[in-house]
Formats: C-alpha cells, sequence, structure tokens
C-alpha cells in the first residue's frame, strides 16, 4: 500500500517537473485558448448583449478545444524514451499510475484553464454570480476532459495523424460535458440556478474517475505489446 | 446437447463459407420486404392529413435511423467479444458492420433534413433525435478512422474495440444530455417524433421497410466480413486452396 | 391506391423535390455500397491469386 501511494506520487512530481522544465508546451495551451475565445467577439461583432449570452459556450469549446491540443503530450514522451513501459511493468495497479499521470496532465493543462477563465468571461461582459459559476463548472468539467481525453491519447500512441485523429475520437465524448457545462452558466444568468447542471457534471466527473484510467490502462496495453 | 460445437463457425475458416451461402438469401428477403414495404409506403398509406405526401420519408428515415443505432451496439458487442475472447473473427465482424452502420446514419440524416425542410422550415432542425444521431454519426467515424490509421491489424481490432464500447456507454448519456438541451433551448416545440396517433397502416409501412434495411445491413456485412477475411488470412491454406482462387 | 394517375404520384403533393430527393439518395447510397463490396471483393480475390502465383515454384 506505502509503495503504492508513493509511485502514485512520483508518478505525479515527475510529470511536473518534466513540465516545469519545458514550459512552453504548457503556456501554449493557455494560449491557445486565449487566443480562441478572443476569435469569436472578432468574428461575430462585439454587441454587448449577444456577447454576453454566448460567451458560457465559447468559453467552454475553446476549453475543450485546448484540452484536446495538450493530449498529444500526455504519454507520448514517455511512450518515445521507454518510461510508458517501465509504468506498464511496475508491480503498482497501471490504472493508479495511469490516474497519476491525468492528475498531472490536468494540473498542467485543466487547471491553468480555469484560472485565465474569468478574466476571458469578463471580456464577454460576464457578470460576478455567472463567472463563479463558470470557475465552478470548468473545475468539474476540465478534469473529464482529462480522463476522457486520455483514453484517445492512448489508443493513437505512435499513430500517425495522432492529434486530428484524438480530437475526431474525443470531442463526440465531451458533448455531454460541454452541453451541462455551458448550460450551468446559462441557467444561473436565465435564474433557473446551476445546481443541476452542477451536479450532474459532477455525477459524469465521479463516473470518468472510476472507469476512464482503468479504460485507459487497457488501451494502454493494446498500444504497446 | 453436449454434442453440439457452439464455437464451429467462430473461425474466419468455417464462417467464410457460411457468410457466402447466407449473403443471398439475406438479399432476397430485403427485396421482397422492401418491394411489400414500398407498395405499403406509397399505394396503401393514405395521405396525412397534416403533412400531405411529404411524410411518407418516414418510411426510410424511420429504418435507417433503428438500423444506425441497432448496428453500433451490435458492433459494440462483437468488440467486446472479440476483445475479450482474443476472437480475430468477432473483431472482423464489428469492422464489418461499421460501414454499414454509417451510412445508415447518413441515410437517417439526410432523410431527416429534406422531412424537415418542408415541414418545419429548416434544413436541419436541432432536436434532440437529430443531434443525437449527427452525433452517432461522429462516433462510427471516428471508429472508422481509427482503425484506418493504425497499420497492425489485431491492435486496430482491440483499438476499435476500446472505442466502440466507450462509445456504447456513452451513448445514453449523449442523448439524455441531448435531450436535457433541447428541451431547455426549445423555442417552438419542433419535434421529429410522430405527433399525431399513425394510422396503422403507416406503422405496418415503417416495420416493414425497417426489417427490409435489417435484411440488407445484415447482408452488406455478410459480404464486408467475406472480404476482410480474404484480406487478412492470406497466409492461410485454407485460403490459399480456395476454389474461386484457382486461377 | 391513393393517386389520381401517376403524374400525381411523381408529384407528390407539390413536394416530390423532397419525397424523391430522400428516397433518390438513400436508393444511391444502397447502390454505392453495394458496388463497393463487390470492388472490395474483387480486389481482394485479385490479390490472393497475385499471391498464390508468385509463391508458385
Amino acid at each position: 500500500m506505502n509503495s503504492t501511494l508513493t509511485a502514485f506520487r512520483d508518478v505525479i512530481a515527475r510529470d511536473l517537473l518534466l513540465a516545469m522544465r519545458r514550459k512552453a508546451d504548457v503556456l501554449t495551451t493557455l494560449f491557445f485558448f486565449v487566443i480562441a475565445v478572443s476569435l469569436f467577439p472578432l468574428g461575430i461583432g462585439p454587441e454587448t448583449s449577444l456577447l454576453r449570452k454566448i460567451a458560457p459556450g465559447i468559453v467552454w469549446v475553446a476549453a475543450m478545444l485546448a484540452a484536446m491540443l495538450s493530449l498529444g503530450r500526455m504519454f507520448a514522451d514517455d511512450y518515445r524514451d521507454g518510461t510508458l513501459e517501465q509504468l506498464l511493468l511496475a508491480p503498482q495497479p497501471l490504472g493508479l499510475l495511469v490516474g497519476a499521470k491525468i492528475i498531472a496532465h490536468w494540473l498542467l493543462s485543466g487547471l491553468p484553464l480555469v484560472l485565465i477563465a474569468p478574466l476571458l468571461g469578463l471580456q464577454f461582459g460576464l457578470d460576478r454570480d455567472a463567472l463563479l459559476i463558470l470557475i465552478a463548472s470548468l473545475l468539474l468539467g476540465t478534469p473529464v476532459l482529462s480522463l476522457i481525453g486520455a483514453i484517445g491519447a492512448a489508443l493513437t500512441l505512435g499513430v500517425r495523424g495522432g492529434g486530428v485523429l484524438v480530437s475526431l475520437l474525443v470531442l463526440p465524448l465531451f458533448i455531454p460535458v460541454l452541453i451541462f457545462g455551458a448550460g450551468a452558466v446559462e441557467a444561473s444568468v436565465t435564474g433557473l440556478g446551476p445546481a443541476a447542471h452542477l451536479s450532474l457534471l459532477g455525477a459524469m466527473l465521479l463516473v470518468a474517475l472510476f472507469f476512464a484510467p482503468w479504460a485507459t490502462a487497457l488501451a494502454l496495453r493494446i498500444a504497446v505489446e | 446437447m453436449g454434442n453440439i460445437n457452439w464455437f464451429k463457425y467462430s473461425s474466419p475458416q468455417t464462417f467464410y463459407p457460411l457468410a457466402g451461402k447466407m449473403v443471398p438469401w439475406f438479399v432476397a428477403a430485403a427485396v421482397v420486404l422492401a418491394a411489400v414495404g414500398l407498395y405499403i409506403s406509397f399505394f396503401v398509406a393514405p395521405t396525412d392529413a397534416t403533412q400531405g405526401e411529404v411524410y411518407r420519408v418516414i418510411f426510410i428515415h424511420v429504418g435507417a435511423a433503428w438500423m444506425s443505432m441497432f448496428i453500433y451496439v451490435v458492433m459494440a458487442f462483437w468488440s467486446a467479444i472479440g476483445l475479450s475472447f482474443n476472437a480475430r473473427l468477432s473483431s472482423m465482424m464489428a469492422s464489418a458492420l461499421a460501414p454499414t452502420g454509417a451510412l445508415m446514419t447518413f441515410i437517417a440524416l439526410w432523410t431527416g433534413a429534406l422531412w424537415g425542410k418542408p415541414t418545419w422550415g429548416t434544413w436541419w432542425v436541432w432536436d434532440a433525435r437529430l443531434t443525437s444521431e449527427l452525433i452517432l454519426l461522429f462516433l462510427y467515424i471516428g471508429f472508422l478512422s481509427l482503425q484506418a490509421a493504425i497499420d497492425d491489424p489485431r491492435r486496430a481490432d482491440k483499438a476499435g474495440a476500446v472505442i466502440a464500447l466507450v462509445g456504447v456507454v456513452n451513448v445514453p448519456i449523449i442523448y439524455f444530455s441531448v435531450q436535457w438541451w433541447s428541451t431547455l433551448h426549445q423555442g417552438a416545440s419542433v419535434s421529429m417524433a410522430a405527433n399525431q396517433h399513425m394510422a396503422v397502416t403507416m406503422l405496418w409501412g415503417m416495420l416493414v421497410m425497417a426489417l427490409a434495411f435489417w435484411m440488407y445491413c445484415i447482408a452488406a456485412a455478410l459480404m464486408r466480413v467475406g472480404s476482410i477475411i480474404l484480406e487478412r488470412e492470406y497466409n492461410a491454406d485454407w485460403v490459399r486452396t480456395l476454389p474461386e482462387l484457382q486461377a | 391506391m391513393n393517386w389520381d394517375g401517376w403524374s400525381a404520384f411523381w408529384d407528390m403533393g407539390g413536394r416530390a423535390f423532397y419525397v424523391w430527393g430522400a428516397y433518390g439518395v438513400a436508393a444511391v447510397c444502397i447502390v454505392l455500397e453495394i458496388m463497393a463490396l463487390k470492388l472490395r471483393r474483387r480486389q481482394a480475390r485479385r490479390d490472393l491469386k497475385r499471391r498464390i502465383t508468385a509463391e508458385k515454384p
């Protein structure tokens, strides 16, 4: 039990350390998010009431796309340098170690989005309550993106056309998260209350926490054997 | 009971001739059912009170939609068997079903659009069922793309199986969330669901056409799996000595 | 029979474009799939024959 926890902690620590040495990878995801969100007013027009209305959807879609772009990094480097095979051979349960990698990925690619989203929301004229719900929905939803995305990343390890292929696989599966994530903010704005949406997001997070690491582990074994 | 070999046809070698023999029967069934179904659809079912003649599109829309969903489930089933028992033929069957399933989804979407335009004024209706059907098409495309991108056939089998199973588990979740989204955003209550009571003949038309689609899909999948077997089992002696290949 | 003659049938109450557009594309799709299936089978057989003759001693 002790060695399992140590291994778990070590995997997270290693991924975080590696990312710190190559900050660019993490920052580019963040910059993409900011740029993508800013494109919409440029494409649609700056009318405030319209922007306020579409803001939750835009921020959420941009977050999904940014998460998509960062998925390639989850396993590819380890695959290339042989660390992944070591993980597969480790005595600790692979699902747990995979969970550790997913947590690290979320800390690097999901959490920054959550933190910057309120600034972007302000650009769209969202008020304080809406911004809080936006943060809450992203906080619940971005881990689900990392969890489901991990399955796609594992399945496409080393496969040509990897980046776009992962998007093709994973974006349809994200749709429920998008619907309830953006829906939560909208519900708070229209007065319906975001409780139902946030609860459903929470439920999805629990289900994903339960199943995704195991499915990802299976996919990794398939990719590597 | 103990003498029956339930797994006799679970190898490519024994299944190939069986599939070959079955295809003509399913084709014949499809043709007969389609003939009967089309006759009912055009010459027996009456003109609809509100929609006039254009409602007749549902006779193929509904059949295609049901098949698109049914095939995905069957595909996931064979994927699961292939993955759990390391059974090549089951994985081949899943791969054989996918293109036909995707085609059925496309037909459902196309006919849905052509029904929606004259009935509700727009080419695309973002109602729960059509939107879910669109997402189903994305799931099929994902499966097909993944298998196309992986060179090693066994890895492609297993990876496809994982994505198919993840997909099939997600389909109810997707459907539920799209329903929620649709009812929340609905202005007018636009729905592709059958509005009022359907005449009995209309139901018969839908049922017979759906069965025709079903027979066709089985025939197409069996034919495709035969080709897949030939493509992948090229090293096997039984393939080399097939009569159809002796030049 | 519902129709006052064939022209009424083809006209489909003014919605000919939609009804026949739907049925037509569905039929075309199915025909294309059948053709693709036959082509694939022919190609598979051709490839196998080539392998067999190439490996004859």
